[in-house]
């Protein structure tokens, strides 16, 4: 018998999410990540076929509507394909997508767990209610896991791509449902739902009380007092809520794609993520590595035939010859030739940095794919196809 | 006027544009310029300090180089310092689990955690520490939050300490002689967007003053348009292969990378034409170019330093902004 190997390790991107149910694609600010994700989510559904969902967080306009993305909230769209099966390519399954929208998703949670029609609509109402959920324990993190949860349950997609969204710290979007768990077991929330006079009376915290008291004003701790203590009447849904939420991550069916582009910063929070999802246990699934420069200028002949060309554009009648075979003027051709000679190296200097980067990125994670750097933004159904080629291919 | 005549620069923009080294060359620039300068990382990922090559920030400020100060913000240490300041308590010591259990205060009730950092920062303004604070700020969709912090806190909280210091932090945040926003971005469609809504919610939300935008990593014009053409000629049969004849195969690559250069110039110049427009009589745009250099760290900011004092000495001037 064979000898006993590693699991089989996906070779591609195709294989990877034709065995995942969940993807959640994670990057810092500015690599392309949403656009990504709904190029994944478009090739995904036209070679593996089934229900394809994506989830995305703020797409730019033009490819928002693209998608049939009118607004935000929680609604999921079909996004048509039919002018792809006109163009000739077979479609194999449907594409839907959904616009997060915090806080309607918040509002759905509070009807959710409120135990009663009086406790919700006293949260919904209350006026740091909108505050409040727009800012306390990585809200929008917490809201992305929450409808992946949701929309994994409901059992309606083969597949499911999160476009996480873009956090201060890429962290919070692993903690968020531990923070969640852990801020309804904290002391400050027993605390706040103290009634005030109590408070005041417990000696061992009295000085806090008075120091917040003088800083904050009574009436203040008050107002936020009374918000917690509706709140805590939905505690036992939504820590029950956080750690299923928690075990979706780890769950084999899904897989975090990492996305980078190979500038040093990108670059760099990208090997810190992949770091932590090992730390964590977690499971990277791909790297995906984005606008990245052609091979070919990075080859040594380049360099050589950038020089190579300034010389003989120097030296002797190149420029008239290839004028004459563009029909083109002789002096424009000089003036052009020239200046694409002399810039080569500038480009050849960022391929160089990206090509170590880039080595340093793929050895991370079992599959790398990428994508080469597009002369435009992605902004319609066909753009993402071009895109979703390029990363299905590696 | 001069933009770093002001006293508090809040550096902005989407996550990946540079808004970091721009912060830190501003800072630079005013600190050669004679002026003493603190520039303060708000975020605590050390970035910051990375572009000048120094050991991470903490809340007590360090020099980087003559005339110039850092510091990274910290609520705990702020909120530390306040009270000691302005509630004048006594024992320090135990404020330690105080300071924890205010945290997790602050995490819940909105603007505290945002006052106490923008508290600080007006503070090293009013006190006159400082002639220029410069702020590598929270990115675009967070920055609005972080300015309008005291006027949130004056309308929530009635009564206390808290709401009697937003009063002068509203007077300085809000003294477009003395506060201003700096916007970064790159010549993308994203960010640029992105710029276009800050803007927006800028002026409808907020009463601090947009003092300029900074259009980073913008590409070289590698010809004008009229050569374009010629350009597109040369690239194609059977001047392709005239050049191939004469360099080698190789050559293809020389002339892949320049078209990588036109189209994506073009595109940005698009996109910046589109951010001029929105702002038609507003604050100046700076230029930077791309830098097409491995450096980062402090020649990164030396050399979008240089860009920068040489984008300053002409505004005010004839308000060209460039295509």
């Amino acid at each position: 018998m064979a000898r006993r190997s590693r699991p089989a390790v996906a070779a591609g991107l195709d294989e990877l999410l034709a065995a995942k149910e969940m993807v959640l694609v994670c990057g810092s600010g500015g690599v392309g990540k949403t656009t990504v994700a709904a190029a994944l989510a478009a090739q995904a559904a036209i070679e593996l076929g089934g229900r394809v969902l994506v989830l995305t967080v703020d797409p730019a306009k033009r490819l928002a509507s693209a998608m049939g993305l009118k607004s935000f909230g929680n609604v999921e769209t079909r996004v048509s394909l039919e002018g792809l099966v006109e163009d000739g390519r077979q479609v194999r399954g449907e594409l839907w997508a959904a616009m997060l929208d915090t806080k309607a998703g918040w509002d759905e949670l509070i009807r959710r767990h409120a135990p009663d029609a009086a406790t919700r609509d006293a949260v919904l109402a209350n006026p740091l209610y909108q505050n409040i959920t727009g800012r306390f324990v990585n809200s929008h993190d917490y809201i992305a896991m929450e409808r992946l949860h949701e929309v994994h349950r409901s059992g309606s997609y083969d597949l499911v791509i999160v476009d996480t969204p873009p956090s201060r710290n890429a962290l919070d979007l692993l903690d968020a449902p531990a923070r969640m768990a852990e801020f309804f077991g904290s002391r400050l929330l027993r605390w706040l739902t103290v009634p005030y006079r109590s408070r005041m009376l417990t000696l061992a915290s009295k000085p806090f009380y008075q120091i917040a008291d003088r800083v904050l004003g009574s009436h203040f701790l008050e107002d936020i007092a009374e918000f917690f203590i509706l709140f805590q009447r939905m505690e036992s849904g939504f820590v029950e809520r956080a750690r299923e939420v928690e075990l979706l991550l780890t769950d084999p069916r899904s897989t975090f794609v990492v996305v980078s582009t190979l500038e040093a910063a990108p670059a760099h929070e990208a090997c810190y993520f992949v770091d932590e999802l090992d730390r964590r246990g977690l499971p990277l699934g791909a790297v995906v590595l984005n606008r990245v420069l052609p091979d070919a200028i990075r080859a040594p002949g380049a360099t050589r035939a950038a020089r190579e060309l300034a010389a003989a554009l120097d030296a002797g009648s190149l420029a008239a010859d290839a004028a004459r075979a563009a029909g083109i003027d002789a002096d424009a051709a000089e003036r052009i030739l020239t200046e694409v000679a002399a810039r080569f190296h500038d480009v050849a200097v960022v391929a160089k940095g990206e090509a170590e980067r880039r080595s340093e990125l793929a050895s991370l994670a079992p599959v790398v794919a990428s994508a080469p750097a597009l002369p435009s933004d992605v902004h319609d159904l066909e753009g993402l196809l071009v895109l979703g080629d390029h990363l299905w291919r590696g | 006027m001069d933009l770093l005549a002001r006293r508090l620069l809040f550096v902005t923009g989407k996550g990946g544009v540079g808004k970091t080294t721009v912060a830190a060359a501003l800072a630079q620039l005013s600190a050669i310029s004679g002026r003493s300068t603190l520039v303060c990382e708000m975020d605590a990922k050390g970035s910051l300090a990375a572009a000048f090559d120094h050991r991470p920030f903490d809340f007590t400020p360090r020099q980087v180089m003559p005339g110039l100060s850092g510091m990274a913000m910290n609520t705990e240490d702020s909120l530390r310092e306040y009270l000691r300041l302005f509630v004048r308590i006594p024992l320090v010591a135990r404020i330690g689990p105080l300071a924890r259990t205010f945290d997790f205060v602050a995490d819940a009730a909105p603007g505290v955690k945002e006052v106490l950092s923008v508290g600080k920062l007006a503070y090293e303004v009013r006190e006159r520490h400082y002639d220029l604070v410069v702020v590598d700020a929270e990115a675009s969709g967070h920055i609005v939050g972080q300015i309008t912090a005291p006027r949130a806190i004056a309308e929530l909280v009635h009564v206390g300490l808290i709401r009697e210091q937003t009063q002068w932090m509203n007077d300085l945040l809000e003294d477009p002689a003395v506060t201003g926003v700096v916007v970064v971005t790159t010549p993308e469609e994203m960010p640029v967007t992105e710029t276009i809504e800050l803007i927006g919610r800028l002026r409808s939300q907020t009463r601090v003053a947009l003092s300029a935008i900074v259009a980073n990593r913008v590409l070289p014009e590698l010809f004008g348009r009229r050569d374009e053409e010629a350009f597109a000629r040369l690239g194609e049969e059977p001047a392709r292969q005239v050049l191939r004849d004469a360099v080698g195969d190789q050559v293809d690559a020389v002339l892949d990378a320049a078209r990588l250069l036109v189209a994506r110039r073009r595109g940005g110049a698009e996109h910046l034409e589109r951010l001029a427009s929105e702002l038609a009589g507003g604050p100046p745009v700076l230029f930077v170019p791309e830098l097409f250099t491995r450096t980062t760290g402090p020649r990164a900011v030396q050399q979008v330093a240089e860009a920068l004092a040489a984008e300053l000495d002409i505004e005010g001037g004839a308000a060209g902004v460039a295509s």
